[in-house]
């Protein structure tokens, strides 16, 4: 008998624009023991079905048809009161995001005990003993400690740590992993998945991992279960599905994930002329932050190299390294403590008033975030014409000529002038932000983890438009990204940061395949996917 | 000082002494520019009284004071004031300090009691609202805080009075005497009130509701009840509190009018007859208390906020 046999299901959600068809009969089965991956884009159905199975459905949502058979019973059509014993104890959920899925007044002890007193699996002394425990098993070090501590005085790695102890509480038969690792660095990532993957091969338990990262799911799932539309397009052993996609978007999303590959585009680039005077060149750089109750945070610590004009340069580095802090010290939207950034020969640390406006028009930044940096206000036109208004280029016919222009070049139909953000893609905003980016036609464009935010195959295509754009007006990439496989599919040169420090400068080729740091091959190691590629 | 937190309620303590000065300095200036004083309000004799002659005037005022220039006028009483003497009242003689204090214990039965049901009211409304599986329910619920709102107090106190006390004879319509006369003036006062702790509540228990962390607590097998209680409550309690905190203001400006309708005796009462006869050390007195009893309040409601939420214990260490 399966752990767990999904059939048919059809999942309808109510909208103000009518039903929406978020599962359009799905199948999914889970053997005891076995990790299933459930991969798909944002929109594809996956965390609908994740939540459906153990009926925790949002309100308007509601299963039209299909089954669900959990260890051989039916769970589709249960009262709230009889999913109640379902939940948490015959399947644990690991939700998405760590930073807001524990509640904030509660110590986590209480919260992992939570989870065995509602099954009355411990009175409230043993369940304080035995989330010590579980919070052990979960691998967070000085669990006892930690078992009193509130969610915010634990890091994101150890927030997630806590909700798998959770989930495997009540112990239950299957794990229901919602992209649990999405929102953390790469090295904390694959620690957690190994601990994970570890807790369920020992037990015989089942795993069902949802998730967009395809690498995240050919490092760990025995079977593959592709999703697009609401629908399972493809299914099949993991290493069979990689090999040889029978479907051709299962195909478009192998080839568009960025860590399965040894090299998605090998320095598509020109070459660059190292020897040219650089655009940028950063000295020593510097930036303390006073922190609250005393003492200093040294942000940027001692930081120095040079960009090339029409280089890319990668700065890459997990959360807190600095490399947020680097690129707004490089475009002056913050003074550094003490070092040096020198644009085009001119210092810029002491820029003020109307030298630094100028400088706006020659570096300009693209944000990570498609959906928060546009104003919803406004009309496309108005947003990509922002710029010239406030540098009062041309007159109001010369500025729409020009975003009718720039949408153009950042490949959008000329359509979209009149339309207003929410009515695009991320993958369309991220375009319109690039695009007002270049309105001023500057040198140098910072990128803030610009593609972050959406889908891989979408990523693919902005990356391929940066690097076109690159090509066509001689631009200069500072490229920030948490992601390797990103930068290493665009930058000519990455450095990596941590603490405040650049570890290692090198050319990309040099410094993936013989990188000379410690911190640089756990980075390199952490990469999503990579232990297929060496298997497969 | 090292230590922070008491840094912190020094600071606030300050801040609150600062907040009754400026009370008891802008009532001062207020009141100084109406026309008319309280000698002459005195000296006009009521309806049937012989109207002064003006040498009799000048000596009340050099009795009181008023013949000196303002800032003299204004220091001395400030001197006073400090040393918690706050005059005599002009209409009968008696020290302030006393006649508030003779007013006081009948106004915090009944503001006391309010605020109490008023906190009750609105929690239980909130949570059996946004706990609620029936939609009708919910609705109906909901629909009442914004009813009592906008209902003027005497209106609510007159209905209430014809209903329970005309027409059932449960309880006395005025005086003070016993608990039973205490029922209807406080049930007055606190609907209004409780309202407004309902709205806040239910609108920040449905915006908790909807947070992640419900979802996992819902994926552990939490039942509704358990999820609203043991979840959703406390995250949703900071705005109701900071509104309750607020309300105490609304609490004793509410004694004025239910004092009158129920014809007890109270601040409320005293600070009406203190305005219509120009009492200035009277009123000025009430000034300065309720706006010690609105700062004290809101600084206990600050220092309670770490108790519900860790996060703000961290940030007011800092």
């Amino acid at each position: 008998m399966s752990l767990l046999e999904v059939t048919g299901l059809r999942v309808e959600y109510r909208t103000a624009a009518g039903p929406l068809h978020a599962l359009d009969g799905v199948d999914v089965r889970v053997e005891p023991g076995e990790v299933v991956a459930v991969v798909g884009e944002s929109g594809s159905g996956k965390s609908t079905l994740a939540h459906a199975i153990i009926g925790l459905l949002p309100a308007n949502g509601r299963v039209t048809a299909g089954s669900v058979l959990l260890g051989g019973e039916e769970t589709t059509g249960l009262s709230e009161k009889a999913l109640r014993l379902v939940r948490g104890r015959r399947a644990g959920l690991v939700p998405q995001d760590p930073t807001v899925s524990l509640n904030p007044v509660q110590r986590v002890g209480v919260q992992v005990g939570e989870a065995l007193r509602v099954h009355g699996l411990a009175d409230r002394r043993s369940a304080a003993v035995r989330a010590v425990e579980l919070l052990e098993r979960a691998g967070l070090p000085d669990p006892a400690v930690r078992a009193r501590q509130y969610p915010h005085e634990l890091s994101g790695g150890m927030r997630q740590r806590v909700l798998i102890a959770i989930a495997i509480a009540a112990e239950p038969a299957l794990i229901i992993a919602d992209e649990p690792t999405s929102a953390l660095d790469a090295t904390v990532q694959r620690r957690i998945l190994d601990h994970l993957e570890g807790l369920v091969r020992g037990t015989g338990t089942g795993m069902l991992l949802v998730t967009h990262d395809l690498g995240v799911a050919a490092d760990r799932a025995d079977r593959l279960v592709v999703m697009s539309g609401g629908r399972v397009v493809e299914t099949g052993r993991t290493a069979d599905v990689l090999a040889g996609p029978r479907e051709r978007y299962t195909r478009d999303l192998v080839s568009a994930a960025p860590g399965l590959h040894q090299v998605v585009r090998e320095n598509p680039h020109r070459d660059v002329d190292t020897h040219a005077e650089p655009l940028v060149e950063v000295r020593d750089l510097v930036k303390e932050f006073r922190l609250p109750g005393g003492g200093t945070l040294r942000a940027v610590d001692g930081v120095s190299f040079d960009i090339a004009p029409g280089e890319t340069l990668g700065l890459v580095g997990e959360s807190g390294s600095g490399k947020s802090t680097t690129a707004r010290l490089v475009l002056r939207m913050d003074d550094p403590t003490s070092g040096e950034v020198r644009f085009d020969g001119t210092d810029i640390t002491g820029l003020r008033g109307k030298a630094w406006r100028e400088l706006r028009r020659r570096a300009q930044l693209v944000y990570q975030n498609p959906y928060a940096s546009l104003d919803p206000r406004f009309s496309v036109e108005e947003v990509v014409a922002e710029p010239l208004r406030a540098f009062k280029v041309g007159d109001a016919r010369a500025r729409r000529a020009r975003a009718a222009e720039l949408v153009d070049r950042v490949a959008l139909p000329a359509s979209v002038l009149d339309r207003r953000p929410v009515e695009l893609s991320g993958g369309q905003r991220q375009r319109i932000a690039i695009a007002r980016a270049l309105a001023l036609s500057p040198d140098l464009v910072v990128c803030d983890e610009p593609v972050s935010a959406l889908d891989v195959s979408v990523q693919a295509q902005v990356l391929e438009l940066l690097t076109e754009l690159q090509a066509d007006a001689g631009l200069t990439y500072l490229f920030i990204s948490h992601d390797l496989a990103v930068v290493r599919s665009i930058a000519h040169r990455v450095g990596v940061m941590a603490q405040g420090r650049l570890v290692e400068l090198a050319p990309t080729a040099q410094l993936f395949d013989a990188p000379q740091q410690d911190y640089t091959r756990e980075l390199l190691a952490a990469i999503a996917g990579r232990r297929s590629r060496e298997t497969v | 000082m090292t230590n922070p937190t008491a840094r912190y309620l020094l600071r606030r303590v300050g801040l609150a002494v600062g907040v009754l000065w400026a009370a008891y300095t802008v009532s001062y200036v207020v009141l100084y520019l109406l026309p008319g004083d309280a000698v002459e309000t005195m000296a006009s004799g009521g309806l049937d009284g012989e109207p002064l002659g003006p040498a009799e005037m000048a000596a009340l005022r050099a009795r009181y004071g008023l013949d000196q220039p303002i800032l003299v006028q204004y220091g001395k009483a400030l001197w006073a004031a400090l040393g918690g003497d706050f005059g005599v009242s002009v209409q009968n003689g008696q020290d302030v300090l006393s006649a508030m204090g003779d007013a006081l214990p009948s106004t915090l039965a009944l503001a006391g009691t309010a605020l109490v049901l008023a906190v009750l009211l609105g929690t239980g409304l909130a949570i059996v609202a946004t706990c609620t599986r029936s939609r009708w329910l919910r609705q109906a619920l909901l629909s009442l805080p914004s009813l009592a709102v906008s209902l003027p107090v005497f209106l609510i106190g007159l209905l209430l009075v014809q209903a329970f006390s005309f027409g059932l004879g449960w309880f006395p319509s005025v005086g003070a005497k016993g608990p039973s006369a205490l029922v209807l003036p406080a049930v007055t006062l606190a609907l209004p009130l409780g309202a407004q702790v309902a709205q806040v509540l239910a609108a920040s228990l449905d915006r908790a509701l909807d947070e992640p962390y419900v979802t996992t607590a819902r994926a552990k097998g939490v039942g509704r009840v358990g999820i609203h209680l043991g979840h959703a409550l406390r995250n949703a309690a900071l705005p109701a509190l900071t509104v309750v905190g607020l309300l105490v203001g609304q609490l004793l400006a509410g004694t004025v009018v239910v004092e009158t309708v129920f014809t007890r005796p109270g601040i409320g009462r005293l600070t009406v007859s203190a305005v219509s006869y120009q009492d200035i050390p009277l009123v000025q007195g009430i000034v300065v208390f309720a706006a010690a009893v609105f700062v004290a309040a809101n600084l206990l409601v600050d220092l309670v906020y770490p108790l519900l939420d860790p996060r703000i214990a961290q940030g007011a260490t800092r």
